[in-house]
């Protein structure tokens, strides 16, 4: 025990004094933004329509089964025979980004991206449908990419699918 | 002449600042002091054990996450150990190394919450507290480093671990080792003597090592009761039996020895880290199982030291690829059930505390 009553309060309170001099630990966000880790599980997806080839895998890991995929049969003079997807919506109402649909594609189709701002006023736009995977932007991050680990891509320019993939088609 | 009152009811909670979740204490008053407690659990039952009866053994890996939100790793530890005792998979001893690491930096986390939400129970507004979780964003961004998120990792899996260290996260976690007692040392000198926090917790909340070891409470709160047990010793699980560290004990298990106790864990697990990145081993890190585990018809438990105490997961397989039932051990559970004991007797203002002190998670409670 300290010898009189308030000797260690008055010590807090120096420890308390100190960080007034102090550079703040936190940053004012929407003005200055953090860059999330490259193996960062944002709250959007990367997808490339050529890559993929509707097998499914990603809808039968996904813990949730939010991912909802419709194709029908069809052949490419380029290809071949394949399966072109109708279909590719996923729910990220209800998604926990656990990244095991992206654990699961063996064709590296499917990629976390690395946008966390997607505020939406109704519960169907955080739906994301095949247009916008489509259109969106192909910021891939590295989570279960290790071909995007050993490239050392952080997300900063967008990346084919030629680029982002193991092998190409 | 003496006043003739009624004891009088009073709900304390579901909603109540103090409460990580939804809780609810019904309390027999007599005046200022408790006289009965009954705590009232079940408003955030998720059915996690439910759930796991229709999920493919990887996939209830992020349903553990949630069970206590602020040790995610320590779930995932717990579950995938009982699949793989399940199923009988050697796991790569990089792979361990990393784990112990990651359970470690969650223990530190953890316990940064406790206190910090402890000491803000006790009055003192959000001071420690934000000093306790600018430490956990450190952990939180090393742990983001490995497997991309924050709260709910997923990281481990059966037969291993997701992914491999980044290069990076070696010297960063070397950074943080070297930071991290510094900042231990600054909460001590803050908090440890302050008259305050002494005068509340001393004595306050009382739970003997013979109540203690009947209720079955495990965890910092059963070393602070004074009992040396602790299952990185006690049972060995991963490769802890390689490291050297103590085992912090209290002295009379009142909420001032339960946050004394937690405080040298914090300097503890610093020091397993930091024998673990000296120890780890190159090679894999995951071993050659299939995404879709089917474990052989079977039972198996498993438990390990988790931040709060011991969780268990008992897995009955019937050879599918689900288990037939997933029983969950929670420690908070199990020590929310010496609560009453604590707090009979005492004024409604230490009911808080005792209740913080206990390190109570709702999410694994209910789960």
């Amino acid at each position: 025990m300290t010898s009189f009553y308030g000797l260690g309060a008055l010590k807090g309170l120096i420890v308390t004094l100190r960080y007034l001099f102090r550079k703040p630990f936190t940053v004012e966000y929407p003005d200055e933004k953090l860059v999330p880790n490259p193996r960062f599980r944002g709250n959007s997806f990367v997808w490339y329509e050529d890559r993929c080839t509707g097998n499914g895998a990603c809808a039968k890991a996904c813990p949730l089964g939010i991912i909802r995929i419709v194709t029908h049969p069809t052949s490419r003079p380029d290809i071949g025979n394949l399966y072109a997807i109708d279909r590719f919506d996923i729910d990220t109402g209800r998604c926990m980004f656990c990244a095991l649909c992206i654990e699961a594609c063996p064709y590296d189709a499917v990629f976390m991206g690395n946008d966390f701002e997607r505020a939406t006023k109704t519960r169907d736009g955080l739906v994301i449908h095949k247009e916008d995977l489509v259109t969106g932007a192909k910021l891939p991050t590295q989570q279960f990419r290790p071909q995007l680990e050993a490239m050392e891509y952080k997300g900063e320019e967008e990346l084919d699918q030629h680029e982002a993939g193991r092998w190409s088609l | 002449m003496p006043l003739n009152t009624e004891p009088i009811l009073l709900n304390l909670g579901p909603h109540h600042p103090s409460t990580h979740g939804v809780f609810r204490l019904r309390l027999i008053m007599d005046g200022e002091i408790i006289e009965d407690a009954e705590p009232v659990m079940g408003y955030m039952h998720r059915g996690s054990e439910k759930l796991a009866e229709e999920r493919t053994y990887t996939q209830i890996i992020t349903l553990t996450d949630r069970l206590d939100w602020l040790s995610g790793m320590s779930n995932n530890l717990a579950y995938v150990r009982t699949v793989e005792k399940l199923s009988d998979v050697e796991v790569p001893e990089r792979a361990q190394y990393i784990r112990v690491i990651s359970v470690e930096l969650m223990r530190i986390a953890s316990h940064c919450m406790a206190l910090g939400f402890l000491i803000n129970d006790l009055g003192a507004f959000a001071t420690p507290l934000m000093y306790m979780f600018r430490e956990r964003e450190k952990i939180l961004d090393l742990l983001e480093m490995l497997c991309g998120a924050r709260i709910t990792f997923s990281y481990m899996r059966i037969g291993g671990i997701s992914h491999d260290l980044p290069e990076e996260f070696l010297p960063a976690l070397r950074d943080f080792v070297d930071q991290m007692p510094k900042h231990i040392d600054e909460y001590d000198e803050l908090l440890t003597k302050n008259e305050i926090i002494q005068t509340r917790a001393k004595g306050q909340g009382l739970l003997s090592a013979q109540n203690a070891v009947d209720f079955g409470v495990t965890g910092p709160n059963l070393r602070a009761s004074g009992v040396k047990w602790d299952l990185r010793k006690s049972d060995p699980y991963e490769v802890y039996d390689r490291f050297e560290f103590d085992i912090p004990v209290g002295d009379h298990g009142d909420n001032y020895d339960r946050y004394w106790v937690r405080l040298q864990e914090m300097r503890e697990s610093l020091k397993i880290i930091s024998q673990a990145m000296e120890q780890i081993p190159g090679g894999l890190t995951r071993a050659n199982v299939p995404f879709f585990v089917h474990p052989p018809a079977g039972e198996a438990y498993s438990h390990i030291e988790a931040p709060k105490g011991h969780l268990g997961f008992y897995i009955v397989s019937d050879g599918t690829i689900s288990p037939w039932r997933c029983k969950i051990r929670s420690p908070s559970f199990i020590n929310l059930g010496a609560l009453a004991s604590m707090i009979i007797g005492s004024k409604l203002a230490d009911v808080v505390v005792t209740f913080g002190s206990l390190d109570t998670i709702l999410g694994e409670v209910d789960r």
